[in-house]
């Protein structure tokens, strides 16, 4: 590794720009990002920055149940990430559905069945520490090189998952 | 040293881009740490902006379906090369570039090379906030130029030259005041700073008109607003404060206005919010025009 690509790889943790994506969330774990731009946890001071566009951010949030609607919506915006990325579970919603496990409309899968999913963040809602140590580590792993799909594109881990979930078959 | 040489020089070293990226990176800093310790944060590390383009650097390019690949790429590059290029013209103490006769007009005319860019980006990224941002920095850019231009030519009224060294050896005055006060008008638009942040009003539209670009064309057009920001803090200063005879005092002089006028629109910018396109629009031809107006005056009657 020369030295160009050890600033980067070092600039890729310093400075994670994150982006947030509601897939069908009761708005709890969005309630519980804003504090994190607020003067108590201030994650600017870890170089975070909040972006609206996917097209600007390094680590997509997603929060909230899978439903039918949005799994394409993830499957697009995520698309939409540049690479390097990570992407940061949110709650215990992407993961198991939650409460809401079994209703008609929500998917009864796990987040990693649509997109590579590199940090899981547990909670109803993860209170704004959790969040912030979540985002430090996903942006650990972008700088090692070490996300899902980092990894997927150096071949390492075979390919990325195919997304079967929600689809009828 | 010839000419070509100097002009190089210039460009890419003193006062262009060697020079001015770490100054701008800083500057920057300075800027979100000041806004950040205001509102009761701690704020960014030192490196922050430097990390941001890097990182940015190290990312790859996503290109929107049906977006001329040419022009998407090239108005970064234009728009990094205008700055630097108008950067250079400034006369800073130790600037190899030979002074022209109307590099005044230059100047003016380069730096409207940036906003220019912004606002074809916005077109072009077919993005509808990226055309609204564009839209929108098109009439403030017609709004905040008035006083901006005016403060200029005012100073080279006074001069009786188009010409960067002549503004700058204007006897001092009432003139250079009133020049200064319209110019610090304009400055918070030209800088996209709080009450007139509205072409990259990130609540209402997202971002501004770079919201389709990512990796290193955006890196490019960040480093292009650092170096605007160093180009409009030192132009203020190289027109507006009295040089003394030695270079080495001016530039430091120089370079402590120049925080000093960033500490101030930062501080206007975090007391203040948003204003209407409508507003921001009447306040910079009724105020601004006034300033304008009573610039002018105080040059003919001087
Ligand atoms: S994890 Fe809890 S707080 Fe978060 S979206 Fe699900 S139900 Fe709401």
């Amino acid at each position: 590794m020369n030295l160009i690509e050890r600033v980067i790889a070092i600039s890729r943790r310093r400075s994670p720009w994150i982006c947030r994506l509601n897939a069908g969330s009761c708005n709890g774990c969005d309630i519980e990002i804003t504090p994190l731009l607020s003067p108590r946890y201030d994650a600017e001071q870890l170089g975070i920055e909040l972006h609206g566009t996917p097209k600007h951010a390094d680590i997509v949030l997603i929060s909230g149940t899978l439903t039918l609607r949005s799994r394409q919506a993830i499957l697009d915006i995520y698309d939409q990430v540049p690479n390097p990325k990570a992407v940061v579970a949110l709650g215990s919603c992407p993961s198991s559905g939650n409460v809401f496990a079994g209703s008609p409309l929500v998917l009864s899968c796990s987040l990693d069945t649509v997109v590579p999913v590199d940090v899981w963040v547990p909670g109803c809602p993860p209170r704004p520490q959790a969040i912030l140590d979540g985002i430090a580590r996903a942006a650990k792993l972008l700088e090692d090189g070490a996300t899902k799909s980092q990894l997927a594109k150096s071949r390492l881990a075979g390919s990325q998952p195919e997304s079967r979930c929600g689809r009828p078959s | 040293m010839n000419a070509v040489w100097s002009y190089l020089v210039a460009i890419a070293v003193w006062p262009g881009l060697l020079f001015a990226a770490p100054l701008g990176w800083l500057e920057l800093w300075f800027m979100r740490k000041l806004v950040a310790r205001l509102q009761g944060r701690q704020g960014p590390p030192f490196f922050q902006p430097f990390f941001d383009v890097m990182k940015l650097l190290g990312k790859e390019t996503v290109i929107p379906r049906g977006v001329s690949r040419g022009i998407f790429l090239a108005l970064p590059l234009v728009s990094v090369a205008a700055v630097t290029a108008a950067l250079a013209i400034v006369p800073l103490p130790g600037n190899p570039v030979p002074s022209l006769p109307g590099d005044v007009v230059l100047l003016l005319y380069l730096m409207e090379v940036p906003v220019l860019c912004e606002v074809l980006a916005g077109y072009v990224s077919r993005s509808i906030y990226g055309q609204v941002a564009a839209m929108r920095e098109a009439i403030l850019s017609l709004a905040y130029n008035l006083p901006f231009l005016v403060a200029i030519i005012a100073m080279a009224q006074v001069a009786g030259s188009f010409q960067m060294r002549a503004l700058q050896e204007v006897p001092y005055g009432l003139v250079h005041l009133l020049a200064a006060v319209t110019f610090l008008l304009a400055l918070p638009a030209r800088m996209k700073l709080n009450p007139f942040s509205i072409a990259n009003a990130e609540h209402e539209i997202i971002a501004d008109s770079h919201i389709e670009y990512s990796g290193p064309p955006l890196a490019l057009f960040k480093l292009s607003h650092a170096i605007e920001v160093v180009l409009l803090t030192e132009l203020f200063a190289v027109v507006f404060i009295p040089a003394t005879p030695w270079p080495l005092v001016n530039l430091v002089v120089y370079l402590v206005a120049g925080i000093l006028v960033l500490g101030g629109v930062t501080l206007l910018a975090t007391t203040t919010a948003r204003l209407r396109l409508t507003q921001a629009f009447r306040f910079y031809w009724v105020w601004g025009g006034l300033a304008s107006a009573i610039t002018m005056a105080a040059t003919l009657v001087r």
